[in-house]
């Protein structure tokens, strides 16, 4: 089978996986070809991801599986991080992160091992505040280059609350769903179903809006 | 089902010390600058708020020489590579909040560094003009997009508008026909675009054209319905039904970060002369956001070597 990452990339990939701190275990939720076209292109994907670091795992589970319950997965394909002692940190991908989501997946994976980015002291405070259920949804295109900038900025907020859930929707592969939630231009950030944020928004425009739900 | 990868990561890069050169905007006017000057052995930084800027809207580029049908990320990616191989340093993803000038020039980033240069480039580029009628905020992403690109997969068997008449519309139409239903293109006046777009719109089946129609009005309920336009030839309002308006009327220069530091023109944009100078002295400025009259890639390509070539005269001589 061709590969999916060339020569070229799978060298800039190698090379910032070199910063990779911790191993990150990648839990991919798939269903049969038959009803899930991209699931064989993003087991493949993470596949090859996965072979160039040995600090890296994968695991593959039916979408109707008692783990996918427990990770609230409900779409195929889907894959979840998981740090080194194997804890979910409430980090979801919906859909191929192929495309401009190529920068969303290997961001997350950096970050899970713990190569993170401080953010400044002012918006930890207020991240730490929020007490109440968040679950923030950014809907994306594959060819969209200002959506990584949502993406990732909801998977951080979710990795340093417990209280928030961020997970990337390919709306492409994902279209009933994003029509239910009247996607009509990406990123479409969505907060606990009703609050919605267009286009790539500061950290702060996530912040005041979860605080003033 | 093919997919391709797309890459982007910040690089630590040191930025002590004073800069010869800096451009400010990482499209091809801005890269293409930090080649030149690096290339002269100036101590290059280029800024890039969003690496190859407006490139990344650009499905396809056909016009600058030397490629044949490549599309604007993948030149961007070119690009860039063409740059890392001659070590030119670029800091992506941060945006410059302010620029003054005493004997060196001090631009602070949105993370409060701060850079000093002897010289600077003004590349930042420009951004999608509104077509300012009534509806157009309330359905903003409710129906009304303006990045072609990003959101066609969103408009799969759907009717499609695109309004305007130049290149970035038409091109906008023959991409979004592939996956909507319909297309309406609506412009106010008459076709701009290149003749060699015009045939391949021509050849799409799901096309309809409307010139001389303005766009008066957008009109929904929880989204965007149809659109009031005003058919100039007989003076008559009518409306076309819609999912979606895409909004390819041209741009407008990202110049307010230098607004009362250099001149500008009555559009916003820097004024320069030829060779690139602006206002203010060491402070050039090449690509959309300067008065070119034509914007265009390879226009901005050579306007930033242009740019890069007086810096380091001017560094020469002063």
């Amino acid at each position: 089978m061709e590969k999916m990452i060339t020569k070229d990339i799978e060298k800039q990939v190698k090379d910032l996986f070199k910063g990779l701190v911790n191993p990150v275990r990648i839990v991919l939720f798939t269903q049969d070809h038959a009803v899930c076209e991209t699931c064989e292109p993003t087991e493949q994907l993470l596949g090859e991801v996965v072979e160039l670091s040995d600090k890296l795992s994968m695991q593959i589970s039916p979408l109707d599986s008692e783990l996918a319950k427990q990770y609230d997965v409900t779409l195929a394909p889907a894959f979840v991080l998981l740090d080194h002692n194997g804890e979910y940190h409430r980090v979801k991908f919906n859909g191929i992160p192929a495309g401009h989501e190529f920068t969303s997946f290997l961001t997350a994976l950096m970050e899970m091992s713990g190569a993170v980015e401080d953010l400044p002291e002012a918006l930890l405070d207020r991240l730490a505040k929020i007490d109440k259920p968040v679950n923030i949804k950014v809907f994306v295109t594959l060819m969209c280059p200002h959506c990584p900038g949502a993406v990732q900025k909801a998977h951080k907020l979710a990795m340093l609350n417990k209280n928030i859930t961020g997970e990337m929707i390919e709306a492409q592969t994902f279209y009933e769903l994003s029509e239910s939630y009247r996607v009509s231009g990406v990123p479409k950030i969505v907060i606990n179903e009703t609050h919605e944020l267009v286009g790539n928004q500061p950290i702060e425009r996530f912040l005041d809006l979860i605080e003033s739900i | 089902m093919s997919f391709s990868l797309g890459f982007s990561f910040k690089k630590e890069v040191a930025l002590d010390g004073i800069f010869d050169f800096v451009s400010i905007g990482g499209g091809p006017a801005g890269y293409n600058a930090g080649l030149y000057a690096k290339r002269k052995g100036l101590r290059t930084l280029v800024i890039a708020p969003k690496k190859g800027g407006q490139l990344l809207n650009t499905s396809s580029v056909d016009n600058y020489l030397g490629t044949i049908e490549l599309s604007g990320e993948a030149l961007s990616e070119r690009f860039l590579e063409h740059l890392e191989h001659t070590d030119v340093e670029v800091l992506g993803d941060l945006h410059v909040t302010s620029i003054t000038k005493h004997d060196l020039f001090e631009l602070t980033l949105e993370d409060g560094r701060v850079i000093k240069a002897r010289t600077i480039l003004l590349a930042m580029g420009s951004h999608p003009r509104q077509l300012g009628v009534k509806g157009e905020a309330e359905f903003a992403n409710a129906g009304v997009a303006y990045c072609a690109i990003c959101d066609a997969p969103l408009y799969k068997n759907k009717n499609v508008i695109i309004a305007g008449g130049g290149n970035s519309a038409v091109e906008a139409a023959i991409d979004v026909a592939k996956i909507a239903k319909h297309v309406t293109i609506v412009h106010r006046s008459t076709f701009r675009a290149d003749q060699i777009l015009l045939d391949k719109l021509n050849q799409a089946t799901n096309v309809t054209i409307h010139l001389q129609t303005q766009i008066l009005e957008i009109r929904g309920d929880d989204r965007m319905r149809n659109v009031l336009v005003l058919d100039k030839a007989f003076n008559s309002e009518r409306s076309i039904e819609a999912d979606g308006l895409f909004i390819e009327i041209g741009n407008l220069p990202n110049s307010d970060l230098v607004k009362g530091l250099v001149e500008t023109n009555d559009r916003g944009e820097i004024v320069v002369n030829g060779k690139q100078a602006t206002s203010l002295e060491g402070a050039f400025a090449a690509g959309d956001v300067t008065d070119a009259p034509y914007k265009q890639i390879i226009i901005a390509a050579a306007q930033g070597a242009t740019a890069a070539l007086a810096a380091n005269e001017y560094l020469n001589t002063h």
